[in-house]
């Protein structure tokens, strides 16, 4: 079996639902970092079956935010002197924007490209989204 | 309080104090219009209406000519420019030379937010698809303030098609900001208000609905009554609107248990909803409340503005 040593330092994204390491590594933009990365895809689990899982060495100042829309398995790890010094829950981002459209057909975000939604997150306990637009909620789905 | 060179997209925009002080200006200028015929000399109103609308156009030029301005602009995407693709961003980095103050009329809902975002001058939301018209709610709120005196302690019914009427939207979010106010809804089960903003109403402002599925239900307690056009599209099937239709048509008759003092409003234009036989009654204001739509608008663009001799 494939062999990736642990990380002295850094942040360990686990339990990613395999097949979705990729789009993650991306919407982070993982491949922009100096740091050694790694990307495990289709690593054998207890919880998923099969799972994809991130290694990123050193580099503890990246907004994971996102990964709460992307994934909500996701567990993540920050790990200092070869141990795992904080678990860290995904959290629903309160605001986001460039990741979904708003649904609503009749706004101006489908039209034009200067319109660029900002959304809220409504705290309504469903993952809804108000378009700082037309105010019409979207409910996020992967 | 400063509002010169502001923005009007959503009546939220302005805090109850700025709404308050366009209404009074708005009720001044309407007693005293001679006074304010000059104020806006030498000003320039650009109507960019993308989709028609000539009750609403015609009151914003008619607000600016009062006040010795003039207006340039177009009626209808169609027959301008703007029909072969101009993005919104573009026209109105040209507009804001043409013009001092902007109103914008348009099918999409945030279209003129978007607009805002380019101006150099004030821009004012003539409504957006289903979404907002402020100054639809500010001629609402100086009917009311000129005949009720006061916004507040009142019990306001709308009656309709409160799903998708946004007169409804702007005025029941802006009413639920004025103290001591409470609502009733009338309307078919499926024409109920959307959940957020009954959400919104309820829980952020603490306003008391009640919810009914006919006119005279509540009509004795009620000191205004907002009526607005049912559509006959908006039934699920045709079975429910002969039998429905005429819970929501308002006439004499059935106006004879209602307050001596009641308010009669609607947006305009109306189809059927209230009986030509209403009219008459003392309590209908709707004619007035559109003539009124004139004078707060001339309010709110000289406040724009920020012109002299307004106070
Ligand atoms: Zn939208």
């Amino acid at each position: 079996m494939l062999k990736v040593t642990g990380i002295e330092k850094g942040i360990v994204i686990d339990h990613i639902t395999s097949g979705q390491g990729l789009k993650i590594f991306e919407k982070l933009n993982l491949h922009k970092l100096s740091t050694p990365v790694v990307l495990l895809m289709n690593v054998s689990s207890n919880k998923l079956g099969k799972k994809d899982i991130i290694k990123i060495q050193d580099y503890l100042d990246i907004d994971l935010t996102v990964l709460g829309l992307i994934d909500p398995n996701i567990t993540i790890n920050i790990v200092e002197n070869n141990e795992i010094k904080e678990k860290r829950d995904i959290e629903i981002p309160e605001k986001v924007s460039g990741l979904f459209k708003c649904k609503n057909p009749r706004c101006i975000t489908s039209v034009d490209d200067y319109a660029e939604a900002e959304f809220t997150l409504v705290p309504n306990g469903k993952i809804q989204y108000r378009c700082s637009y037309c105010e019409e909620l979207t409910e996020y789905k992967l | 309080m400063n509002l010169k060179g502001r923005h009007l997209i959503d009546p939220n925009d302005f805090t109850l104090e700025e709404l308050q002080q366009i209404i009074e200006l708005g009720l001044k200028m309407y007693e005293n219009p001679e006074k304010y015929s000059e104020v806006c000399k030498g000003k320039i109103l650009g109507t960019l209406f993308y989709e028609p609308s000539t009750r609403t156009r015609l009151s914003f030029e008619s607000a600016m000519l009062r006040m010795g301005g003039t207006v340039l602009g177009f009626s209808d995407a169609n027959t301008s420019s703007v029909k072969k693709g101009e993005s919104i961003a573009d026209t109105i980095r040209c507009m804001d030379d043409y013009a001092d103050i902007l109103v914008m009329r348009h099918p999409r809902e945030g279209a003129p937010l978007l607009a805002s975002q380019f101006s150099t001058v004030p821009l004012i939301n003539g409504g957006d698809g289903g979404h907002q018209h402020p100054t639809q709610t500010l001629t609402d709120l100086i009917t009311i303030k000129y005949y009720k005196k006061d916004i507040k302690n009142l019990k306001v019914a709308f009656c309709g098609d409160l799903l998708f009427g946004r007169t409804v939207h702007s005025l029941l979010k802006t009413l639920s900001r004025f103290p001591g106010i409470s609502f009733v809804l009338i309307s078919p089960e499926e024409l109920r208000i959307p959940y957020h903003l009954r959400d919104e109403i309820m829980n952020k402002h603490n306003v008391e609905i009640i919810e009914a599925t006919s006119l005279e239900e509540h009509l004795c307690e009620i000191d205004i009554l907002y009526m607005t056009r049912i559509q006959k599209e908006r039934f699920f099937n045709e079975e429910d609107y002969v039998k429905l239709k005429d819970s929501y048509i308002l006439s004499k008759g059935k106006l004879k248990d209602a307050k001596e003092d009641m308010l009669i409003l609607h947006p305009l234009p109306r189809v059927n909803e209230i009986s030509y036989d209403v009219d008459d009654d003392p309590r209908a204001k709707y004619f007035h409340q559109a003539a009124l739509g004139v004078y707060v608008r001339m309010a709110l663009m000289s406040t724009l503005l920020g012109v002299k001799g307004i106070c």
